[in-house]
């Protein structure tokens, strides 16, 4: 990777709906990804709602971005990191969340998973190992 | 490398202080700023809490927050140290990476 590439992580802490904080993080996530630099989005606290399956917003009015996640693979975004702890708070598991793949160009295109579960503590690492961190 | 954190919501409308102690690595600092500064003051049910984590991250809120919420010195955990707007520009300049924790 060049010198003058960043690690750029997006922290998400929100529930998807109730405020503008989810759909803004994921616009500006797609929009960094433009600029090449090694970006991974973390997901803890409500922010697991983020990626629950079967979201339907037609009866409240507003767009329904989850499917978009789905799309992060095709900008090189491949790290999804999800805190564990604030799954089981929940009362979520891996099976509650929609599965996001990515295609590694550099193993035959093979379908790889973009969700990585981590614990609390492995997060803390995360966070600790990046140059920029943005917060939604 | 060390991370200053930013609090600025009421650690007792939200979870954000707690999440952010749960996340900070020893030698980062926490800053309270805004509404966070609630969660400095002494006497709370989250003091035990907030006294434990003083002896690995550097705890500090801001002074004009302080008085404009009319929490004197006095009432402040101890361990908590202030800074003013100046010294929020020098912490950080001196740490490797900001997190606000909104």
């Amino acid at each position: 990777m060049e010198d003058d590439v960043k690690k750029f992580l997006y922290v998400n802490r929100k529930a998807p709906y109730g405020t503008i904080y989810a759909l803004e993080s994921l616009e500006v996530v797609l929009i960094g990804a433009a600029f090449d630099q090694d970006v991974s989005l973390a997901f803890l606290d409500d922010g697991v709602f983020q990626l629950t399956k079967s979201q339907d917003t037609k009866e409240i009015g507003v767009k329904n971005f989850s499917p978009t996640f789905r799309a992060l693979g095709d900008y090189e975004v491949t790290k999804l990191y999800v805190e564990k702890e604030s799954l089981d708070e929940r009362g979520l598991t891996l099976d509650d969340l929609q599965e996001i793949m990515w295609e590694d160009e550099d193993d035959d295109y093979e379908e790889k998973p973009s969700i990585r579960i981590v614990s609390r503590a492995e997060m803390a690492d995360v966070m600790a190992d990046q140059d920029v961190i943005l917060s939604f | 490398m060390a991370t200053l954190h930013t609090v600025n919501k009421s650690p007792f409308a939200n979870q954000s202080l707690l999440s952010c102690l749960a996340h900070a690595k020893d030698g980062d600092t926490v800053l309270m700023i805004e509404d966070g500064v609630y969660g400095a003051a002494s006497g709370t049910g989250l003091a035990d809490a907030m006294v434990a984590m003083a002896s690995r991250v550097a705890l500090v809120a801001l002074q004009p927050d302080l008085n404009a919420r009319g929490i004197a010195a006095a009432r402040l955990l101890d361990g908590i140290k202030t800074t003013d707007y100046a010294g929020f520009v020098e912490l950080a300049a001196s740490h490797d990476r900001t997190q606000a924790w909104l």
